[in-house]
């Protein structure tokens, strides 16, 4: 067993849940232990920094410190997002080079009772973890399913091969570490050129044209190349890929349909997890037909609005219930 | 030992290349920018912005500062950090990016506030539960912002709220006093920068 | 210690001190005057008798103040402090004779390289000039007067590499009638200049102005080829270096072979050749690297060779007309004696795979400089054709990228020289021969010897296009129409402001030139130093551009930076 400080992030708890419940399906078939880091905080995305840099800094070392304080038997703290991975990562780097910054932010973190000494812990993603720590030949003598016959674009984004602030992963331009771990699992692992292009980020935020065409072009490559899904590590380029997939087919008037799926998601098909287990099926482009291609078979998930959790304090009186929403197809075909 | 006895006169007030190194934490490097045009050849909104990021570093430097400051420029920088591994000077362009945007929200020149916003936003989602929550921000940005997306946008938080991927309340951290006191002293730090 | 001048009264030497302004080279950082008096007041118990400050020592003034002090004041020992003994030391042990000191009792100590160019607070460096010729004083008391010594030398010189810039110092020297000996670690002399077709700004053809010299370096009386060899160690100093050569074995008798060719036609075995054709053509097992090789001889590729693997075959053996081949060649050490060595080792090319973004052995239709200038010659894989990788297709658009791998500090930081000059060769040629649309992206065109910016006119004239702008990347994802089936080479065209994507069939990589990976071995293996990168260091650049810091080894070529072949 190895041990890692887990840093889950706001997205693995959220619309990233199926990165998270994947993940933690297959942790003891990797022989991983993961502790998460108590009480962590936001680590600013890409936008805190764009209003306050010395507060950006602030934000994410309290994560460091608290990261610092758990430190027993590992010092790796390991984030499976790759905005908070590189937040985390560039942060202790720049602490380490720069002590001016260092004491300024020890300033800030005494004003909460907490200190950081720069490098207590090795800011690690869950990519490069399951690359070099797990290995390939582990990860090969789990698998009971290969995904054979299974053709997927890996797509690996931005933030965890770039800048690289550790000189972990080598190759910000054409990395592999994706390409041969889904090699191990058995799939077929297409040669795709935009594996390291840019998802648009926060952009749907600011201005939708700019992503979607950056969307499309992803997604129009890994069609180009025939491939059945893409395969991403990272909470925000599944769901700019994935939800925002139908926005782009409208505003190109294209349709593209292309399941994207987090790498941990097939790892646990290949090691012969029950789907559902894997959160398979959360996704908007949906996977069953590509994997029913494979002999696997994704249940539909009940489309049930979760309620919003009551205040208890709430003087507010219930809404009244609503006939079921029809699905978007059926309104098609009415029209 | 003679010493040097030459007028020294007052020192000139900053150039606004020397504002934005200074306010960029680490070295930014950019005086040693040679126009090559990697950056805006790499950049993935590049076709979208007002001027390339090569074209800001040159304005910085020809002391352009409204018309930097005015420019959606860095609000269109995705954080992709291409420009950054290829530049062949190691010019931290991305951290520029950030502090022109700081700078930008500080002397309020650009007209479209809308990534201004969206940070803002999230400053204060996070100032106020230290975790960020995407149903909170998609709502509050585009009810602001654009409105008649923001249908489209409750569509797609329905999506994501029906297949259980989306909560509809924050989830508050435990210490929010600590992370409040932290975040206060670094402010006051920026300022005094 | 002996003291061969008695001291006047004390016993003690009677020693000048002089330090040095040089300029402002050494003054704006030294105060020189309050070392100059320093050394009066404070290093009289050592017996300084007389210390001085000048603008320029040096000079034919400055040197004549020491030669007055000497002969009036009866300096015993003389210390100048100024710049590295490497440029004045000459000078002022010079001037000393002249006024009847024996030279070896001057001493330089430098002030300059080791002071005030490496510091900048004024005071300290200061204090350390004032070290330094404390340092000196201690020291030349110690000298002894020494009479120079005459020893025979060897007149014979080592030349190690026969590309170009060998092949023409082994040929002057030679032409002037001494022995040379030439080294070259391939099966020919020749280097990378006969893998050319065409030169630049000339366009006349390498081989016509390169074979004759092969020619001429193979026949000639007094240079002897050492091919197939390196250098394994050297020994000695100036005049006499005793030098001991391996020589790999041929597995040809080179008395016997005739050159006829017959072993590499009936070989059996194909292989791509990865050194001269760079990895665009073929070769066999046995094989001379091209047809003008000198020598004539082939050898055998034991890696690729059937019977060194299996055991079987021996085509050659038995089909040669001679008996020339003979498995059972072995190394061969040969020593020589030399008195100069010149290295002419000259460089490699970077390795375009280093940068994924330009898609190099990645997309089929990327090519690097070397590719394309064997693509281009007539004796090369397409017969001077220029195709794409399917052999066949002629391109309709061709995209070449100027700086790949040079000014980029992510690999290596100095201009490659030669690139904007052979990408502008590459640019007329691919105009010249298939009519194709060029695009040349360049970050500053650098066309500064004589007739290179005619040739610049030149390609603009024949409707080359030139953007302005370092490519970002070549990609094969089609993103707009149009795109389809083309490699995209996508750029911000800077004197537009705008990104652009020009899709094109084909892209050239003018990849830019590296020290040998070996150079740093070599280095030392010789006993002289290299840059940072690799590329060797001359004496002085302008002073003593060819020799080095170690008497008798000289550099030529580009060996010692990049440098094209006029130069």
């Amino acid at each position: 067993m190895s041990k890692y400080l887990f840093y889950p992030g706001c997205s693995m708890q959220r619309s990233a849940r199926p990165y998270l419940d994947s993940l933690l399906a297959i942790q003891d078939d990797m022989a991983m232990e993961l502790e998460e880091v108590q009480d962590w905080n936001c680590c600013g995305a890409t936008e805190y920094a764009a209003v306050q840099q010395m507060g950006s800094y602030a934000l994410i070392s309290r994560n460091l410190a608290l990261a610092a304080q758990q430190v027993n038997g590992t010092r790796d703290v390991m984030a499976a997002c790759s905005a908070c991975y590189l937040n985390l990562a560039k942060t202790d780097r720049y602490l380490r080079q720069d002590p001016a910054l260092a004491a300024d932010i020890n300033t800030a973190l005494g004003a909460g009772g907490l200190h950081y000494d720069p490098g207590t812990v090795s800011v690690r993603h869950l990519l490069e973890v399951v690359f070099n720590d797990v290995g390939l030949e582990s990860i090969h003598n789990k698998v009971v399913r290969p995904l054979k016959g299974l053709r997927v674009a890996p797509y690996y984004g931005c933030m965890v091969v770039r800048p690289d602030p550790d000189n972990r992963f080598r190759n910000p331009e054409y990395p592999m570490s994706l390409d041969e771990i889904m090699e191990t699992i058995g799939a077929q692992v297409i040669d795709f050129p935009e594996k390291a292009h840019c998802c648009s980020g926060h952009m749907t935020q600011i201005s939708p044209e700019v992503a979607y065409e950056l969307i499309r072009r992803l997604i129009h490559a890994a069609t180009d190349a025939g491939a059945d899904m893409m395969v991403t590590l990272c909470p925000m380029c599944q769901l700019n890929l994935d939800a925002y997939q139908s926005e782009v087919n409208k505003h190109f008037g294209t349709d593209y349909h292309m399941p994207v799926l987090y790498f941990t998601q097939l790892m646990g098909l290949a090691f012969g997890h029950d789907p559902v287990e894997l959160g398979l099926g959360k996704e908007f482009i949906s996977s069953r037909e590509v994997l029913a291609k494979i002999g696997v078979d994704v249940p539909e998930v009940e489309e049930k609005p979760t309620p919003a959790r009551r205040k208890k304090d709430d003087p507010s009186l219930p809404m009244p219930s609503m006939p079921k929403r029809r699905t978007s197809k059926v309104d098609e075909e009415n029209t | 030992m003679s010493t040097v006895t030459a007028h020294t006169p007052e020192a000139p007030p900053l150039s606004f290349l020397d504002r934005v190194a200074q306010a960029t934490p680490g070295p930014t490097r950019l005086d040693m920018c040679i126009q090559c045009g990697t950056c805006g050849g790499s950049c993935p909104s590049g076709p979208d912005m007002d001027h390339t990021p090569r074209q800001i570093f040159a304005m910085i430097r020809a002391g352009m500062e409204e018309e930097v400051l005015a420019s959606n420029t860095p609000w269109y920088c995705v954080s992709c950090y291409y420009c950054m591994v290829r530049c062949p000077q190691e010019v931290h362009i991305t951290d520029i990016m950030y502090t022109l945007k700081s700078m930008a929200v500080e002397a309020g020149l650009y007209g479209d506030m809308t990534g201004a916003d969206l940070s803002q936003t999230f400053v204060s989602m996070v100032e106020n539960y230290g975790r960020s929550f995407e149903f909170g921000l998609a709502t509050r940005h585009y009810l602001k912002h654009q409105p008649l997306k923001a249908v489209v946008r409750a569509q797609m938080g329905f999506g994501l709220l029906t297949k259980g991927r989306l909560d509809l309340t924050p989830h508050k951290i435990d210490n929010m006093d600590q992370l409040n006191a932290i975040l206060d002293k670094a402010k006051e730090l920026e300022v005094s920068a | 210690m002996s003291t061969p001048i008695d001291n006047q009264d004390t016993g003690k030497e009677r020693i000048g001190v002089y330090v040095c302004h040089c300029g402002s080279n050494i003054a704006a950082t030294v105060n020189v005057e309050d070392v100059a008096v320093w050394a009066q007041d404070e290093l009289g118990d050592e017996g300084v008798v007389v210390s001085r400050d000048y603008k320029f020592m040096c000079s034919s003034l400055g040197q004549e103040l020491i030669e007055r002090d000497i002969e009036q004041k009866d300096l015993t020992r003389v210390v100048v402090a100024a710049c590295s003994p490497h440029l004045h030391e000459q000078t002022f042990r010079s001037a000393c004779g002249r006024a009847g000191l024996n030279p070896y009792l001057c001493e330089l100590v430098s002030i300059r390289e080791q002071v005030s160019w490496v510091h900048t607070d004024r005071e300290m460096a200061t204090e350390k000039a004032k070290a330094v010729v404390a340092g000196g004083v201690e020291r030349v008391i110690e000298n002894e007067p020494l009479e120079p010594l005459h020893v025979p030398i060897h007149e014979a010189t080592l030349v190690v590499g026969g590309g170009i810039a060998g092949i023409q110092a082994a040929i002057e020297i030679a032409d002037a009638g001494h022995q040379v000996y030439m080294v070259e670690r391939e099966a020919s002399i020749g280097g990378h200049m006969a893998q050319f077709d065409k030169t630049f700004p000339t366009l006349d053809c390498a081989a016509c102005i390169l074979t004759p010299k092969m020619v001429t370096a193979g026949m000639h009386p007094n240079i002897k080829l050492m091919t197939w060899s390196e250098v394994e160690r050297v020994e000695g100093y100036v005049g006499n270096f005793t030098v001991t050569i391996r020589q790999k074995p041929r597995y040809v008798d080179t008395d016997l072979c005739t050159g006829c060719g017959i072993c590499w036609e009936k070989c059996p075995k194909k292989i791509v050749d990865e050194v001269f054709e760079a990895g665009l053509g073929y070769r066999k097992a046995v094989y001379t690297p091209f047809a003008q090789a000198v020598p004539k001889y082939p050898v055998i590729d034991t890696e690729n060779c059937i019977y060194f693997q299996n055991g079987k075959c021996r085509a050659c053996e038995k089909l040669c007309p001679t008996n020339a081949i003979d498995f059972s060649q072995e190394e061969q050490f040969t020593t020589i004696t030399v008195g100069n060595i010149i290295l002419a080792t000259g460089y490699d090319l970077f390795d375009a795979r280093r940068i994924p973004q330009y898609g190099y052995g990645r997309l089929a239709n990327v090519f690097t400089s070397i590719e394309f200038e064997r693509m281009c010659n007539a004796a090369g894989p397409t017969n001077g054709e220029i195709v794409l990788r399917d052999g066949v297709t002629h391109p309709q658009s061709v995209g070449i990228i100027h700086c790949v791998g040079s000014r980029d500090r992510n690999y290596n930081n100095y201009c490659s020289v030669i690139c904007c000059m052979s990408s502008l060769k590459f640019a007329h040629l691919v105009k010249e021969r298939t009519g194709a649309q060029v695009y040349n992206f360049y970050i500053d065109m650098r066309t500064a010897f004589k007739d290179y910016d005619e040739f610049y006119q030149r390609v603009l004239e024949e409707g080359t296009l030139f953007v302005r702008g370092r490519v970002a990347e070549v990609s094969d994802a089609a993103r707009l129409p149009g795109e389809e089936g083309k490699l995209i080479i996508q750029a911000e065209d800077t004197l537009v402001g705008k990104q652009r994507r020009i899709p094109v069939d084909m892209v050239i990589l003018a990849t830019g030139l590296e020290p040998r990976k070996d150079a740093k071995d070599v280095a030392h293996k010789f006993g002289i130093s290299c840059s940072a990168n690799g590329w060797f260091t001359e004496k002085h650049p302008k002073l003593d551009p060819v020799a080095t810091m170690t008497e008798g080894i000289f550099i030529a070529g580009a060996v010692q930076g990049p440098k094209d072949i006029p130069r």
